[in-house]
């Protein structure tokens, strides 16, 4: 039993929002809906609420179509980017207001408010009004008043983009736990790859209104459908090329030619698309490695690692340099691909072949 | 950071303190100096002390302009901070109708002060104006130029017409500043219209009806142009408040050394008012 979403469309002043969704969520059930800004997880997730209807298709709950019932009827819970709550209120008071509205007593609702105070950590805070409260305990109450009802249904639309980045990961390994025994469907918007492997559970990557891949998570980032998901679920994303297979040979136009790696040798010759992740290509040579050069666009150092940007025959890759490390714009630069980690994606732009496994 | 620098900045500060001397510090230090001496002309003048603040104090007709004053502030707030926060929610969200809207609103604001007392003298008048005609055709012994009440009235709905579109404005500009996120959440907790605007409308408007309070206040108190074109003060004194009061000591009777006084007394008032909503507004502010 779950929420069930069959053929919902959303146009808005002709534009495509939604096109085409079938969903299953089930209870119980962490689902992480990945996508760039835009690709529509918002307008999904309003629909699942309740907030805005479909123009076609159907939202059912629990087996029954819930698509034209309004939000105030049904049970959901919701958090947002910005941290939403009563200005005027206390937190205690905050955190009790969907269930005085449901008219429950005093005294569950006594229970209730603080054992959630407590699950989140702010029971602490419970008489202070939210302006008194840091951006992280306010996004805590905003949660506390989304939960606190049980409510069937919980989303969360990026609730940790506006909080530093200290916070955000305290939170985040938080919120696995929060849900981890509620008999509650639980969907989680965000944009960020990180974001969905720490959180686990199932991703669902969509992308300018379309479900482009919904699976389990670790199994979507391993196996992307598509060349679009490995644009989407991954940061830095996967470099493509554009390859033929022909005689055993894997051949990039006037970039490489090499033997093919043993995961593609029962692809039937032809044109393909080859994936390969920066942190699969080295600076090195190596045994199996095969070396081409780029041309040096930009470094960029982020913490440990630097990405260098270099563009390949027109193409524009990105290199994850373990270290700090200083490239100049303009300068060849030396790369070694480890063809065993390359995916291959055929001319129907679909998985044709994954590396046999990933360690990273 | 070294001297010279310091110096400079001085030196740059120079012209505002210059320009604010001459428009500020130097005429209100002369009616202080007025406000302490009966002058009966440039070389025959004479010190008197706290003569003229004792003399304004006692006057029955300030006590009586300034009770009026206070009346007539007040009823501006009650009616046109509600009416203000009333319309605003009415206003449309988007489309082409917030323009209109908008420029609906501005137009009282553009009328210069003596011509609203104009616009109303004429069109509140019982013999050729519209709503005096109307009203009296509809049996109402309505002459604001005879009945105190009346005149009230009018002076009343005539500050509604002028001055409730700043509140609308800055109301409808608190409104839009509100995330659309907090409509969506009060409506998955299921809560009310009222309960919307009591706990999320209202709070978040906090600090902007707070500016249109002080406002109104500073405004309606300073009151002049409007009623004295209208209705010139009268019947009786009726609708005479401070500002003209003032105007009649200093201007009409040429009473300068009490004029300085009740100018003094006239202006601390305010001060005194508006530092309280200020002290309000900070405290406030701490709740967003």
């Amino acid at each position: 039993m779950g929420l069930v979403l069959e053929g919902v469309n959303r146009t808005v002043d002709g534009e495509v929002f939604l096109s085409d969704i079938n969903l299953t969520f089930e209870r119980g059930e962490f689902n992480v809906l990945l996508g760039l800004t835009e690709a529509g997880k918002t307008t999904l997730m309003r629909i699942m609420a309740g907030l805005e209807p479909p123009n076609s298709g159907r939202v059912v709950e629990d087996g029954t179509d819930v698509t034209s019932v309004p939000v105030r009827k049904r049970s959901v819970g919701m958090v947002y980017q910005q941290f939403i709550n009563y200005p005027s209120l206390s937190v205690y008071d905050n955190i009790a207001s969907p269930l005085k509205l449901a008219k429950l007593s005093k005294a569950e609702i006594d229970r209730r408010v603080r054992t959630e105070a407590e699950r989140l950590g702010i029971d602490h805070l419970i008489d202070r009004l939210p302006a008194e409260l840091s951006g992280g305990q306010q996004q805590r109450c905003a949660m506390a008043r989304a939960l606190v009802r049980d409510a069937r249904l919980v989303l969360l639309d990026e609730p940790l983009v506006n909080l530093d980045y200290k916070l955000r990961e305290g939170l985040r390994s938080e919120l696995r736990n929060l849900f981890a025994d509620r008999d509650t469907v639980v969907v989680y918007a965000t944009t960020e790859p990180e974001e969905a492997l720490v959180l686990g559970g199932k991703t669902t990557v969509l992308h300018e209104g379309r479900v482009v891949q919904h699976g389990v998570t670790a199994e979507c980032y391993r196996h992307p459908a598509n060349t679009t998901v490995t644009q989407v679920f991954a940061d830095p994303p996967m470099n493509l090329m554009p390859v033929r297979i022909d005689d055993g040979q894997l051949q990039a136009e006037g970039v490489f030619k090499a033997p093919l790696p043993a995961h593609m040798r029962e692809l039937t010759p032809g044109d393909y698309t080859l994936g390969i992740r920066p942190h699969h290509l080295y600076t090195g040579a190596g045994d199996d490695r095969v070396a081409l050069e780029g041309r040096v666009e930009v470094a960029e150092i982020a913490g440990s690692v630097t990405y260098v940007h270099v563009e390949i025959n027109g193409r524009d890759w990105v290199v994850e340099e373990r270290g700090v490390h200083q490239a100049h714009p303009g300068e060849q630069f030396p790369i070694h691909i480890d063809l065993a980690r390359a995916y291959a994606f055929d001319g129907s732009d679909s998985l044709a072949a994954a590396p046999a496994s990933e360690r990273g | 950071m070294d001297k010279r620098e310091y110096q400079w900045a001085w030196l740059m500060v120079l012209p505002v303190v210059l320009i604010v001397a001459f428009s500020a510090i130097m005429p209100l230090m002369t009616v202080v100096n007025y406000s302490v001496q009966d002058i009966f002309g440039p070389d025959s003048r004479f010190f008197v002390g706290t003569e003229w603040f004792k003399e304004v104090l006692r006057d029955p007709a300030l006590h009586g302009a300034l009770v009026r004053q206070i009346i007539f502030s007040a009823a501006v707030l009650f009616i046109q901070i509600p009416l203000g926060i009333g319309l605003a929610l009415c206003m449309p969200k988007k489309g082409i109708g917030v323009s209109f809207a908008l420029v609906l609103l501005a137009l009282p604001l553009l009328v210069p002060w003596n011509v609203v007392g104009t616009i109303w003298q004429v069109f509140a008048r019982p013999d050729v104006g519209l709503a005096g005609v109307t009203l009296n055709s509809l049996g109402l012994d309505y002459n604001y130029t005879g009945d105190s009440l009346d005149a009230w009235f009018t002076v009343l709905v005539m500050d509604v017409w002028h001055w409730t579109s700043l509140v609308i404005l800055l109301c409808y500009a608190g409104l839009q500043a509100i995330p659309d996120a907090f409509y969506q959440a009060a409506r998955i907790d299921g809560a009310s219209r009222w309960a919307v605007f009591r706990y999320i409308e209202l709070p978040k408007l906090k600090g902007v009806l707070l500016i249109a309070i002080l406002l109104r206040f500073i405004f309606s108190f300073r009151i002049y142009a409007e009623p004295f074109v209208l209705t010139g003060g009268g019947p009786g004194n009726a609708t005479t408040f401070l500002s003209q009061s003032l105007t009649t000591m200093a201007v009409g009777q040429f009473d300068l050394g009490p004029a300085a006084a009740f100018s003094l007394v006239y202006f601390l008032i305010i001060l005194l008012f508006s530092y309280v909503f200020y002290l309000t507004i900070l405290n406030m502010d701490r709740e967003g």
